[in-house]
């Protein structure tokens, strides 16, 4: 068996258990380190599919920044009580599940009729596409091809950072009338 | 690589679906949240195994823009979670019922 099948058949069942424990922890916390281990497997997949740029940029901002912001907001929050299993809306539950497993099976159809579940990819991947390594030849195309588009991320992430400053500070810039009355409203309940 | 590209392809449209699973049947706004970081890694994964097939670098590309977004989207999400906590002091999304008709 060659070694990249033994990795995928490894990591495979790995990544989609993972993301059914996520689904099926009650406590939040838990959720989120079952989360880190599905980006992990995914970072695997990465390195497998030879895009071992994007295997470290996994790891590194969505295993580490991403999840650290996660935890990070339910510790301050507190909210890693177990949530309750009341519906609300009638059916919701089942409802969701069949509708997610409907999804599923359509895909994978999907995928059937695109691709063919036989298609093999091209072997000499490492010499045409990641000529001169994966990060050398991501970023011939990176700064060539999509040279505007990662200006314009530059500024989406600039407009993040504000926004979060805005959402995030406590003190009222500018308090209407109508917020000073329903706030006193809530004060006064 | 033996391996045929769409098992790549089928693993990340199981893992879509829970995902979506995830973003209807949970009640917590984090753990919803998580679900959608999910999908979105569902979808890089797709992306990349596509652009081995394809043997060229476009969807390696797309998928490094669509983690530079999701990044963005984490910071303002989890913002605007911690805002609303602080107005009802709960997580969930059942009660943040003030729109409703």
């Amino acid at each position: 068996m060659p070694l990249d099948q033994v990795v995928f058949w490894v990591f495979a069942p790995i990544s989609v258990g993972s993301a059914i424990a996520m689904l099926l922890q009650r406590n939040a916390v838990h959720a989120a380190l079952f989360l880190v281990v599905n980006f992990f497997t995914i970072a695997v997949f990465y390195l497998v599919l030879g895009a071992s740029f994007l295997f470290a940029v996994q790891i590194i901002v969505y295993a580490g920044a991403i999840m650290v912001l996660f935890l990070f907001v339910i510790m301050l929050l507190g909210v890693d009580r177990e949530e309750s299993l009341v519906e609300r809306l009638r059916g919701q539950r089942v409802i969701g599940i069949t509708l997610g497993v409907g999804i599923a099976l359509e895909l994978i159809v999907a995928i059937r009729a695109g691709i063919g579940f036989a298609t093999k990819a091209p072997a000499n991947f490492d010499q045409v596409a990641n000529e001169g390594g994966n990060a050398e030849a991501l970023s011939r195309v990176l700064f060539r091809d999509y040279f505007f588009p990662f200006e314009v991320t530059s500024i989406l992430l600039i407009v993040a950072a504000i926004a979060v400053v805005v959402l995030a500070s406590r003190q009222r810039r500018s308090v209407t009338k109508a917020q000073a009355a329903s706030e006193a409203d809530e004060a006064a309940v | 690589m033996r391996t045929p590209i769409s098992y790549f392809v089928v693993v990340s449209a199981m893992l879509f679906a829970i995902g979506t699973i995830g973003v209807l049947v949970r009640k917590n706004a984090l753990v919803i949240f998580m679900s959608v970081e999910l999908q979105l890694n569902a979808v890089n994964l797709a992306l990349v195994s596509f652009s081995r097939m394809h043997n060229n670098l476009n969807g390696q590309v797309l998928a490094f823009f669509s983690m530079v977004v999701a990044a963005a989207e984490v910071v303002v999400g989890l913002a605007i979670i911690v805002t609303v906590y602080r107005r009802r002091q709960s997580a969930s999304v059942d009660d943040a019922t003030v729109l409703r008709g």
